[in-house]
């Protein structure tokens, strides 16, 4: 696709951690009995009228304040459309005046996206036909549970400054830990308390011009989410080439087949017929609830990814740097540095050997020692990683936790005399490394570590033996 | 006993325990089934709930208890407002079957007050109307003269007061539809303030209009009814949080000293005998004490234009959910939407449907500016020469209703001539303002008369003040039937 750009723009939808729903005091609580969280005002039976919840508009504000918006006086509005699962067929929302507008978030490659704005909004209930393979059409019939009807949501618009399903995906994880360090959202993409959908267009590279777009609705995992929109994305630029044209349609992922399929054709604009909702007064959290939020904020993500990579002395893009922001484990492996550990080895450990939540609870100190005693060959990798999983699992000491499981230190005296020893049991293999190029030292190489191996009954440390391989065979040379 | 008794009388009895809340339920219940079958003022008469609770008051008052300040009052509400399991119908064939599972905060309050409900009354379908002739269930009749329309909405709620049925009633005032139907059935109508009194539990109309108010007899059993509904409720954003106006403390006050202004616009199409009446009560006024002037608020002409747009806008959003999927009437059909538009032709009556097409239109894509943008900068220049207006004086006074009484069926063929009925009351509305239509007297052809006082925001108690001068002054009308 290299004549061609890819532009994505990602609308998320998160439901909003309150205890209550948006409008009354039903519990906002996923997973009940169906139709057991709902009242008068949620199933918008006649007469009734809605109260907003404050801390809605709490929370909404605070992931305002995360993603640099200017968070400002705001009105609801009705807007009109027929669906079963909606109680008042229509869904107070939030429209020209939102909540929070003109945001952006930090990718950990250092990009920007911008977000076009955060608003406030009630979800529908949730409707599941019966009969007919699922879908609404040759349903035998429909059943209707309202309890997630008027659960808060927020709508995170972004602009369409995304340019690869991975990109997407960054987005969608940053602005995920970032909606779990506030608080605002769980996130939970599987239980579908964030949901994205994501509009696609492509454009030839260089131009200025958008193209027209198809929107892909709810995408229910990072994996799907790319995929996607890489597969959208060429299934526009394959119309394009052929002489065809892109129709402005809404699709639907299909996560087995690995496509996109046309969900309804969107030729002509939906008229929602939007206007403000009378039932409901304007909302101005004025100055000083603004501001008592902004200060209330946690740190986020891209600043502990910073203060990680400066205590690694990495670049802040270093992938291991953001994993560990994302799992969490930025805390853990900071103060392990700082309490003296080699940095490659503590991001090394957090990036492929501590995925599992326990993690939380390993001591820094413990980490730290055990990377030192890496260093200084005192225990292979392969070595490390055992004693890293039992202090994980039962904590301890490092070095006694190594020397109950027999890893006795492997002195570089011992080592060498080891390969030696190996060198002198094979002279042809090693008249072939000696002599040999690149590619022929990297086939042999991979017999003499296994054969130093075998002989120090895997004490040995395969880089250090690979090293001493190397040394010996250019001493030798001349 | 007369059936021109008041509420405040009744209560007092009661209070005092003088008289049972059940023998004086059982003379109003005796009334109802003697006129009921000719005037259809109820779409349904509770009598044995009635009867528990007016047995509950008297229980009370034997047990040293207050039961409050419309202790053993019948009162009858608008079949608009939801009544924890009696059905509430708003006169529709699409609600039907449904019982709400709640009561509304008015309904709740007059009757933590004391007051037994004896029944829901007839309205226009939604409360759409302005005669009671747009009902699923056939018309209400004056009780003045059964020929005629008691007028509408809440011409149910009316026709039952000045028929006896009940001293006080509640109905809502979204155009005029209390104090047009006061008016034509010559009892008090107030609309409040909006945002006095607690919309949660009235099934919407046109939400940012509507508002519940009294009906009575007297101006002073109005105030008394006005103080049990007004105030707070955490359910209803648009309340006026803090305490309404004390009305009743006012009435004896007078008019001395308070500037009155004759609203200047709202005298073109009004028959002269309505016109005669106003200006009568406005040197009735005068004759209090008080200072009459010609006041002009220009943008009232544009009122009936900017209702037709706003309150229909409003409707065809707040009907939308009476699709047959949750409750009240359902006709099946293939799929969903067929369903909707099936169960929706039925259970609509011609004018519902008739403003739900206007307001759907209005507010399209297309047309949002043209349409509906304008009336709302309407309803803003309204608000601004009223405020304009109040600078000069304390309170307007106007007619209530173009003409007295109309017969039956002379309007219903033409919707912009019945429109025309609310062309004095809807301006209040648009402001969110107080306003009340007093009986004063009657016209050339016997029937009552109804004069219009408008109040700014928060004015009740001037109003009222007002309002019980022009009744001690009001020319004698023609004695009910």
């Amino acid at each position: 696709m290299g004549d061609w750009e890819t532009v994505v723009g990602l609308e998320v939808h998160c439901e909003l951690a309150t205890a209550t729903k948006l409008f009354c005091g039903c519990p906002n609580r996923f997973g009940d009995e169906p139709n057991t969280n709902v009242c008068p005002v949620c199933l918008g039976l006649p007469g009734s009228l809605p109260v907003l919840n404050r801390q809605a508009v709490e929370l909404a504000m605070r992931l305002g304040a995360a993603v640099h918006c200017e968070v400002r006086p705001s009105i609801f509005h009705r807007k009109n459309y027929f669906y079963p699962d909606m109680p008042k067929d229509y869904q107070v929302s939030q429209y020209d005046l939102p909540i929070n507008t003109d945001g952006w978030l930090e990718l950990p490659s250092g990009q920007r996206v911008g977000i076009e704005r955060a608003h406030l909004e009630e979800d529908t209930g949730k409707t599941t036909h019966v009969g007919g393979g699922g879908r609404i059409h040759q349903a035998a019939h429909s059943l209707v549970d309202y309890n997630r009807a008027g659960v808060p949501l927020l709508e995170i618009v972004g602009r369409p400054d995304l340019r690869s399903g991975e990109q997407a995906r960054q987005y969608v994880a940053e602005l995920r830990s970032i909606l779990l360090a506030t608080g605002v959202s769980d996130a939970k993409m599987e239980e579908g308390s964030m949901r994205v959908d994501a509009n696609v267009s492509v454009r030839a590279a260089g131009s200025d011009m958008l193209g027209t777009r198809c929107e892909i609705k709810n995408l229910n995992s990072l994996r799907s989410l790319g995929r996607a929109i890489e597969y959208e994305a060429r299934r526009q630029v394959d119309l394009l080439e052929t002489g065809g044209r892109v129709r402005q349609e809404t699709r639907h992922w299909d996560e087995e087949e690995g496509r996109t399929h046309t969900l309804r054709s969107k030729e002509e604009a939906d008229d929602y017929r939007y206007f403000p909702e009378p039932d409901l007064v304007p909302v101005d959290p004025g100055s000083a609830w603004i501001e008592r939020v902004r200060e209330a904020l946690p740190v986020l993500p891209a600043e502990r990814r910073t203060a990680l990579a400066s205590a690694a002395a990495v670049d802040a893009a270093t992938p291991a740097v953001a994993i560990a922001v994302e799992r969490d484990l930025d805390g853990l492996a900071v103060a392990a540095i700082a309490a003296g550990g080699d940095p490659a080895r503590v991001l090394t450990h957090v990036e492929h050997d501590l995925t599992d939540e326990r993690a939380a609870g390993l001591d820094p100190a413990a980490l730290a020692t055990l990377t030192t005693m890496e260093v200084g060959s005192l225990l292979t990798a392969t070595q490390a990683k055992q004693v890293l999983a039992e202090l994980v699992e039962h904590g301890g000491d490092p070095e006694a936790v190594a020397a109950a499981k027999g890893f006795e230190a492997m002195g570089a005296d011992a080592l060498a005399a080891a390969v030696e020893q190996v060198i002198a049991a094979n002279p042809a293999e090693w008249e072939r490394y000696r002599a040999g190029d690149d590619k022929e030292r990297g086939k042999l190489t991979g017999f003499f570590v296994g054969r130093v191996m075998k002989a120090t009954q895997g004490q040995a440390d395969g880089k250090a033996v690979t090293a001493l391989l190397r040394g010996r065979a250019a001493s030798s040379a001349d | 006993m007369s059936s021109t008794e008041t509420a405040l009388g009744i209560a007092g009895g009661v209070r005092a325990g003088r008289r049972s809340a059940r023998d004086v339920l059982e003379e109003h219940l005796e009334r109802i089934e003697a006129r009921e079958p000719e005037l259809h003022a109820f779409n349904l008469v509770v009598a044995d709930e009635a009867r528990v609770a007016a047995d509950e008051v008297d229980r009370r008052v034997a047990a040293g208890d207050d039961p409050g300040p419309l202790a053993g009052v019948p009162i009858a509400l608008k079949d608009n407002l939801c009544t924890r399991g009696i059905p509430t119908t708003c006169s529709s064939r699409i609600l039907e079957g449904w019982r709400p599972p709640y009561t509304a905060t008015a309904v709740q309050r007059v009757v933590a007050a004391g007051a037994v409900v004896v029944g829901k009354t007839n309205l226009d379908e939604f409360a759409m109307g302005s005669s009671t002739e747009n009902s699923a269930f056939g018309p209400t009749r004056n009780p003045h003269d059964p020929t005629r329309v008691p007028g509408g909405s809440s011409g149910g709620s009316a026709a039952a007061v000045a028929a006896g049925f009940a001293p006080l009633a509640l109905g809502s005032d979204t155009g005029g539809s209390i104090r047009q139907p006061a008016a034509l059935c010559g009892v008090v109508g107030v609309k409040p303030t909006y945002g006095l009194v607690s919309r949660y539990g009235l099934v919407a109309f046109a939400s940012s209009l509507d508002q519940i108010g009294p009906f009575a007899r007297t101006v002073a059993d109005a105030a008394a009814l006005f103080e049990v509904i007004a105030g707070h409720d955490p359910r209803d954003s648009t309340s006026i949080p803090g305490p309404p106006p004390e009305v009743s403390l006012a009435l004896d006050e007078g008019v001395a000293g308070l500037r009155v202004g004759l609203l200047a616009e709202l005298r073109d199409g009004i028959a002269p005998d309505v016109l005669a009446r106003v200006d009568e009560a406005a040197t009735a006024l005068e004759a209090a004490g008080a200072t009459v002037e010609v006041v002009s608020v220009p943008a009232v002409t544009y009122g009936l234009s900017a209702y037709y747009l706003i309150a229909p806008a409003e409707a065809s959003s707040n009907l939308a959910r009476y699709d047959g999927v949750r409750y009240g009437l359902r006709v099946d059909a293939a799929d969903t939407a067929a369903m909707n538009a099936a169960t929706r032709e039925a259970g609509f009556g011609a004018e519902v449907k008739r403003r739900i097409m206007l307001g759907t239109y209005a507010l399209s894509a297309g047309y949002y500016d043209a349409y509906y943008g304008k009336a709302q900068r309407v309803r803003t220049l309204i608000t601004r020469d009223f405020a304009r207006a109040y600078e000069q004086v304390d309170l307007l006074v106007s007619p209530a209703t173009p003409t007295t009484a109309f017969p039956l069926g002379e309007k219903t063929s033409d919707p912009l001539s019945m429109y025309l009925s609310d062309v004095c009351t809807i301006p209040t509305n648009l402001a969110g303002h107080a306003a009340v239509s007093v009986p004063f007297g009657t016209g050339t052809d016997g029937l009552p008369v109804g004069v219009q006082l408008l109040a700014p925001a928060m004015g009740e108690a001037r109003m009222f003040r007002a309002a019980a001068v022009l009744e001690a002054a009001a020319p004698a009308g023609e004695e009910l039937r």
